[in-house]
């Protein structure tokens, strides 16, 4: 089995399942009891939380765990517009955030806060000049993402984010750093980032766990509210067996962040190298490019049909992103890419564990493809 | 409280010396929907079907399977009384208060079948007449257009009053009217027609045909669930899933574009028929409707039947889409056939299907190639199985 689409989920690491398991059949407590087995439970939740913290050069008082990016994205969004929305009704983002950010501030805009959506450029990045232009007194949030799901091209958040921050320094910044975290240093000091969203089962956690970087000081009303769990920022009973496999995991892969990099690098230069012989197939390529997440142009043939080709031969990749089965991607087409190349395009992505005969076999079955299958007509 | 529900018949009521044959597949058919919701006892009278549970079987879940039963036209949910007048009033009007608090006029039957029964007919309707007046002032009697209408029966064992009457699914017994083969696609209309059929007593079986990699097991999964929604009306489906993918490629290869949705649409009604011989079904249905797509125009049909020996039934042949989503959206198929995954025929379509073919050309663009050997082999690797929601 080759396993090509990492950017919808990794497998878990045995320390990760090491550590459900630990948690689920030694230290259940509840993290919020007073007796020693609820300290048990918190202590695992309070290292995991050091854990992830480090992992952004962050303050473990700013870390805090949700059910996963989608509930980390609404927050950020929802949380802003709950804190000062009264007073500032414009939010600025990119029409290529995953629909988790798309999604709650279309439901702020119904309800009358005025949204800026930017295109990227032909570089296939928001730039900070074209946020700055959208600026004023009246701006919220400015919510951009780090790495592009479906496509790898990656936004300059620094630089976004210092020039809204010299702007304005009272404007929210969030960035959704799904795709990037422990493939692309993150570093909060740097950033000007008030909230980063990350995800556990995209870095080889369980699905159902998440987390939400809030930067010290800012004082943001909850989204969820109950029990007071997570300083009473997020409630609900901590899910202790998904936080610590979290931690794990982070733990494990926090240290290899540039040779896994340089791998990812590898594993996309010989796929390029591959393609190049046959005709019609190639990939996107941005100025700023995830090697992770690789967007592959196979003209003629639909990358739905190309997908289960793939997938008869334990080949497994995605067409678009896992998330919008079956529907055409408006990513792509904000990214420009052509109304045939829309239902052309399959998506690679790798992880550490990925290798060159790999890619070699993927494209020797691509070339196969392209010559047991029926064309499409355009 | 104990309640029991009264089937009424349609049409079965007026097959003459065949009644009893038609009753007795109605009452199979029903004992086969609620053998899995507890114990019942069954019992015939003038036209209509007593159902009685034996322990605490839910009514409601009873009910929501019989509506979905053929032959049924209408379905009332009774109470079971002593056959002694104060009982009946003490458990009929408070059992009436959800009916006739809604009413503002009503009026009451009586049926005797017990004739040694200490009143009359006249004088039940009367006195139990104004005991629901007295409890329920609002009320008015009107015995030509009431919209309540109270009936007491007085059977030998008991009596029994209602006045709660649903709709059921109509038509005649499935079983009574032959077998037939369903082509069923992933879309809106083919779940429609098997219903249609159903309706008429036909037993529905289906052939699907799956064209991987270019259609996706969810495309397959779709259409088993479709199938297994149809079957609460149908009764459990005999499924055949014919693989298709080297067949279209030939036809893709070998023939003019523009033909090639009809020679496809001819070599799975070829298929189609050789199956249903095989599983004694004497006619194909399909969920066309004239003019709808290019293949659906009547010189297309002209050409995908000449392949056919046996009949090809089309009920939606003059239903509008919307009339076709109306009753996929009644019998809760329209959800799972709008999901967007590829079917067998997306891919290939032509961009300019002809929608007026000669059928000397069909056949001689289906001749370009001989397909037997493929009909043959895909007929072979046909997997055959029952899908069933009851």
């Amino acid at each position: 089995m080759i396993y090509f689409d990492n950017s919808s989920t990794t497998k878990p690491c045995e320390r990760a399942v090491a550590a459900v398991n630990k948690a689920l059949c030694e230290m259940w407590g509840n993290p919020s009891s007073l007796h020693n087995m609820g300290l048990e439970a918190e202590r695992l939740i309070k290292d995991s939380r050091e854990t992830i913290a480090k992992a952004l050069n962050a303050d473990e008082k700013e870390i805090f765990f949700t059910s996963g990016a989608t509930e980390s994205n609404n927050t950020a969004v929802f949380s802003s517009a709950f804190t000062r929305g009264k007073r500032r009704k414009r939010i600025i983002t990119s029409q290529t955030e995953h629909p988790s950010v798309l999604a709650p501030i279309k439901r702020l805009e119904e309800q009358g806060f005025e949204v800026i959506r930017l295109l990227p450029d032909s570089s296939g990045a928001i730039s900070p000049k074209e946020v700055l232009k959208y600026i004023d007194k009246n701006t919220l949030l400015v919510s951009v993402m780090s790495v592009n799901n479906e496509t790898g091209a990656i936004n300059d958040i620094s630089g976004i984010f210092k020039a809204v921050k010299a702007a304005d320094k009272e404007i929210y910044t969030h960035t959704d750093a799904v795709q990037g975290f422990l493939k692309l240093p993150i570093n909060v000091k740097t950033l000007c980032a008030d909230m980063i969203s990350i995800s556990g089962h995209k870095v080889y956690s369980p699905k159902g766990v998440g987390a939400l970087y809030i930067k010290k000081g800012l004082n943001l009303k909850p989204f969820i509210v109950g029990g007071g769990q997570e300083k009473g920022f997020r409630s609900g009973t901590e899910s202790v067996p998904l936080i610590t496999a979290f931690g794990e995991a982070v733990s494990e892969y926090s240290k290899t962040l540039s040779e896994r990099y340089e791998k990812a690098e590898r594993l996309k230069q010989r796929l390029k190298k591959n393609v190049e012989a046959l005709d019609g197939v190639y990939l996107h390529e941005f100025n700023n490019h995830l090697p992770y997440v690789n967007s592959l142009t196979v003209s003629g043939y639909k990358s739905e049909t190309l997908l289960h080709f793939l997938e008869e031969r334990e080949i497994y990749v995605s067409s678009g992103s896992a998330c919008a089965k079956g529907k055409k991607s408006d990513t792509l087409k904000a990214f420009g890419y052509s109304e045939s190349e829309l239902d052309s395009t399959i998506r690679i992505s790798f992880c550490a564990d990925n290798t060159e005969d790999e890619v070699d076999r993927l494209v020797f079955e691509i070339q196969n493809a392209m010559k047991s299958l029926v064309r499409i007509r355009r | 409280m104990e309640e029991m529900l009264l089937l009424k018949y349609g049409e079965i009521a007026l097959k003459g010396l065949n009644k009893k044959s038609f009753e007795d597949v109605l009452v199979k058919n029903i004992k086969r929907r609620l053998r899995h919701i507890g114990s019942f006892e069954y019992t015939r009278a003038q036209s209509t079907l007593y159902i009685k549970p034996q322990g605490d079987e839910d009514i409601d879940v009873v009910l929501a399977k019989l509506t979905k039963v053929f032959g049924v036209t209408k379905i009332c949910r009774a109470i079971i009384c002593k056959k002694d007048f104060s009982d009946i009033v003490k458990c009929s009007l408070p059992y009436l208060k959800d009916t006739l608090d809604g009413a503002k006029t009503f009026k009451v039957e009586a049926k005797r079948a017990d004739k040694s029964f200490c009143m009359t007919s006249p004088e039940l309707q009367r006195e139990l007449g104004a005991k629901i007046l007295d409890e329920y002032s609002h009320l008015e009697v009107d015995v030509h257009e009431p919209q309540v209408t109270v009936t007491v029966e007085i059977r030998e064992e008991n009596a029994f009053v209602h006045a709660y009457k649903t709709d059921g699914a109509g038509g005649l017994p499935v079983g009574t009217s032959g077998r037939a083969l369903l082509l069923l696609s992933g879309g809106i209309d083919s779940p429609v027609a098997g219903y249609m059929m159903a309706k008429r007593g036909v037993i529905v079986d289906a052939v699907h045909f799956e064209a991987p990699p270019y259609t996706s097991e969810r495309a397959r999964l779709k259409v088993e669930e479709l199938a297994k929604i149809m079957s609460e009306y149908t009764g459990a489906v005999n499924f055949h899933c014919v693989p298709f993918t080297r067949i279209q490629e030939m036809i893709k290869e070998h023939c003019p574009e523009e033909l090639f949705t009809i020679v496809m649409r001819r070599i799975m009604m070829e298929i189609s028929q050789r199956i249903a011989l095989s599983v004694g079904a004497s006619c194909l249905v399909t969920g066309e409707s004239i003019g709808q797509v290019a293949s659906q125009t009547m010189l297309a049909m002209v050409c995908t039947d000449a392949v056919c020996k046996i009949p090809v039934f089309r009920p939606l042949i003059g239903m509008d889409k919307t009339e076709i989503v109306e009753v996929s959206r009644k019998i809760g198929t329209y959800d799972t056939s709008i999901e967007p995954y590829e079917d067998c025929c997306t891919v290939f379509t032509p961009r300019h299907p002809k929608t007026k073919p000669r059928l000397e050309e069909v056949e001689k663009a289906q001749a370009a190639f001989d397909f037997e050997p493929l009909i043959n082999q895909a007929i072979n690797d046909t997997k055959a199985y029952i899908i069933s929601a009851n």
